[in-house]
């Protein structure tokens, strides 16, 4: 776990436009110095928190520094703490959460390549209403119609299940117009090139457009891995069950600030782990999150 | 669109949108549908039978006192997390601009809140400043304020708007320093020959050039704060104290799930449809211009 870094002073080696003074190259680092501090510092905090004892958390203010119960506290709650507390073990929500994360971005890639594809390559009556009707999904987020959504898991026996979890959030207008954005930019030359060599439909897909995308598959992945991973409105409606929920929805119900008995610090370890592997894998692969950032944008 | 080279199939594509369609039409249509029919049904208290009553659930909502004084939550929840969120992000997107040196370092660390869950951000937070265990709100006291978030609805307000800007300063910065690469350097060093500060150069030539980026970040900032920051309201505040930060979207969610208001809840669900019909129509407007004015 990092803690926020503290970065040298400025610098000759930033480089002066017309204009500029190294004064103002100061003052920027300063102020970004302190932005930094700002947002990195509830993180921190958290961390920070996590290896301390519950009697630390509980006669505020809390140090600044990490205090020297990071094993104790980790190991507890990951071998049976938690699960004293929740009802299900730390492994279980972690589980629940990838598999849920991982089932999100992976099923919503495929759908959405396969549609694009349908959409870009092929002629065919009704193409531009099935268009239509994926895109107009946009204007309809979960948020806006809980509860027949809600009745339709229920009917189809979908609740607490890791289907219900998924399925419903996969239909995606953002990925499929992205991947449309970018099949079209793909030179006619090409899939005629691949037809007289004799390739079908399949082969040109996996052989020629798969690894075409690449880069294109690899940015959405982490945008929609995140997305997958941070859900709460839609887990809370379809899991009843404890060892079904993921670890988000856990955390809300480990965490009561008008019961004196919680246990900090087991709950402090639960947060860290509830938002290390989404923040690993945005900033291991920043680069294709930018980029898929930037570009996904409707 | 140009005519392409196509694959000839009359079978094959229709198998290819078939599992997004699927999808789509059982999980977003049939119940998108379900809620403009239920928004016209009154169902009898005990739920046995329900009768058709045009737009009477409309006019109920539209009048009733807690609705509008959602209404009113939810604007001043939006404009505070859109204006914290972007001007914060701003600053510090053209201080970035300005260094050369730990560039790199600095959006790393800026980019950590995006990944993080818009209601654990709001835990965190709570953590931070809640008045018997929160070690930002002890520092509050001790510099006397009178700091009670779970009973001050001011405060709470105040607290939801920090949780929910913090979480997307992220995304505004890395959109931002896009935006303001994309800004020519000539025409700034331009400008400083001919003597205008660096106030100056901001406001009229910066700012200006980067209205496209901060008219589209307020369009998703809004779209964020109305619907993505359900879960920050319902782990912070439960829509309290009093109905202080009852968001429009948490207040579906209550009336359908926990007061089980079958009626009243559809019927602001198609309210909430025609927002974000409005807000994406604003949307693509928008990207329409930015491709005319290049």
């Amino acid at each position: 776990m990092a803690e926020p870094e503290k970065l040298p002073p400025a610098s000759g080696h930033d480089k002066l436009m017309i204009g500029q003074s190294s004064a103002g190259i100061y003052l920027a680092h300063v102020v970004l110095t302190l932005g930094v501090l700002i947002v990195a510092f509830p993180i921190y905090y958290t961390f920070v928190a996590s290896t301390h004892s519950l009697q630390t958390i509980l006669r505020p203010p809390l140090p600044l520094l990490p205090g020297e119960r990071f094993f104790e506290n980790y190991s507890e709650a990951l071998f049976g703490g938690v699960g004293r507390i929740g009802g299900v073990s730390v492994a279980t929500l972690l589980v629940n959460t990838t598999i849920v994360a991982l089932g999100i971005a992976i099923g919503k890639i495929i759908i959405s390549i396969l549609s694009a594809y349908a959409i870009v390559f092929f002629r065919f009556p009704g193409r531009m209403f099935f268009f239509w009707l994926i895109f107009i999904t946009l204007m309809l987020p979960v948020e806006v119609r809980i509860l027949p959504t809600y009745k339709v898991m229920v009917d189809l026996g979908l609740i607490d299940t890791y289907a219900g979890l998924i399925v419903p959030l996969i239909a995606s207008a953002t990925a499929t117009l992205l991947f449309r954005q970018f099949f079209l930019t793909i030179p006619g030359e090409l899939v005629e090139a691949a037809r007289v060599d004799g390739a079908g439909p399949w082969r040109f897909f996996k052989d020629i457009l798969l690894p075409l995308s690449r880069t294109n598959i690899a940015a959405l992945f982490v945008i929609l891995f995140i997305y997958g991973w941070t859900q709460y409105l839609w887990p809370l409606l379809v899991t009843n069950r404890n060892d079904m929920n993921t670890i988000v929805i856990a955390l809300k119900k480990m965490i009561s600030f008008a019961d004196a008995d919680t246990e900090w610090h087991l709950v402090m370890v639960t947060s860290m782990l509830a938002i290390l592997p989404p923040i690993l894998v945005v900033v291991l692969m920043q680069r294709w999150f930018v980029r898929g950032l930037i570009e996904t944008e409707k | 669109m140009s005519p392409r080279v196509v694959f000839p199939n009359t079978f094959l594509p229709y198998l290819l949108v078939a599992p997004q369609l699927a999808i789509t039409l059982v999980f977003f249509y049939w119940p998108a549908s379900q809620a403009l029919y239920q928004s016209m049904l009154r169902e009898d208290p005990f739920g046995l039978s329900s009768r058709f009553v045009w737009f009477a659930n409309f006019r109920k909502v539209l009048s009733d006192p807690n609705y509008l004084n959602s209404i009113e939550v939810t604007m001043v929840f939006s404009t505070a997390t859109a204006a914290v969120a972007l001007s914060t992000a701003l600053l510090l997107a053209v201080m970035a601009d300005k260094v050369v040196r730990s560039r790199a370092i600095y959006r790393t660390l800026m980019i950590w809140p995006y990944a993080v869950a818009p209601a654990i951000a709001g835990m965190l937070w709570l953590f931070l400043f809640n008045p018997s265990i929160g070690s930002l709100a002890y520092g509050m006291r001790w510099l006397g304020i009178n700091w009670d978030p779970l009973l001050d609805g001011r405060q709470a307000m105040v607290l939801v708007v920090a949780a929910a800007a913090w979480k997307q300063i992220s995304y505004n910065f890395l959109f931002f320093v896009a935006g303001l690469q994309a800004i020519p350097k000539s025409l700034i060093e331009a400008a400083a020959i001919d003597g205008a500060g660096e106030t100056k150069r901001f406001w009229t030539i910066v700012f200006p050039l980067l209205a496209p980026t901060t008219f589209f970040l307020l369009v998703i900032n809004t779209v964020y704060a109305f619907f993505d920051t359900f879960g920050i309201i319902h782990a912070v505040t439960g829509g309290g104290p009093g109905k202080a930060t009852e968001t429009l979207v948490y207040k579906v969610y209550n009336d359908g799930f926990v007061n089980l208001i079958l009626g009243d809840s559809a019927a602001q669900s198609v309210i909430l449809m025609v927002i974000v019909i409005a807000l994406t129509a604003i949307q693509f407007r928008y990207v329409e211009r930015k491709v005319h004015y290049g």
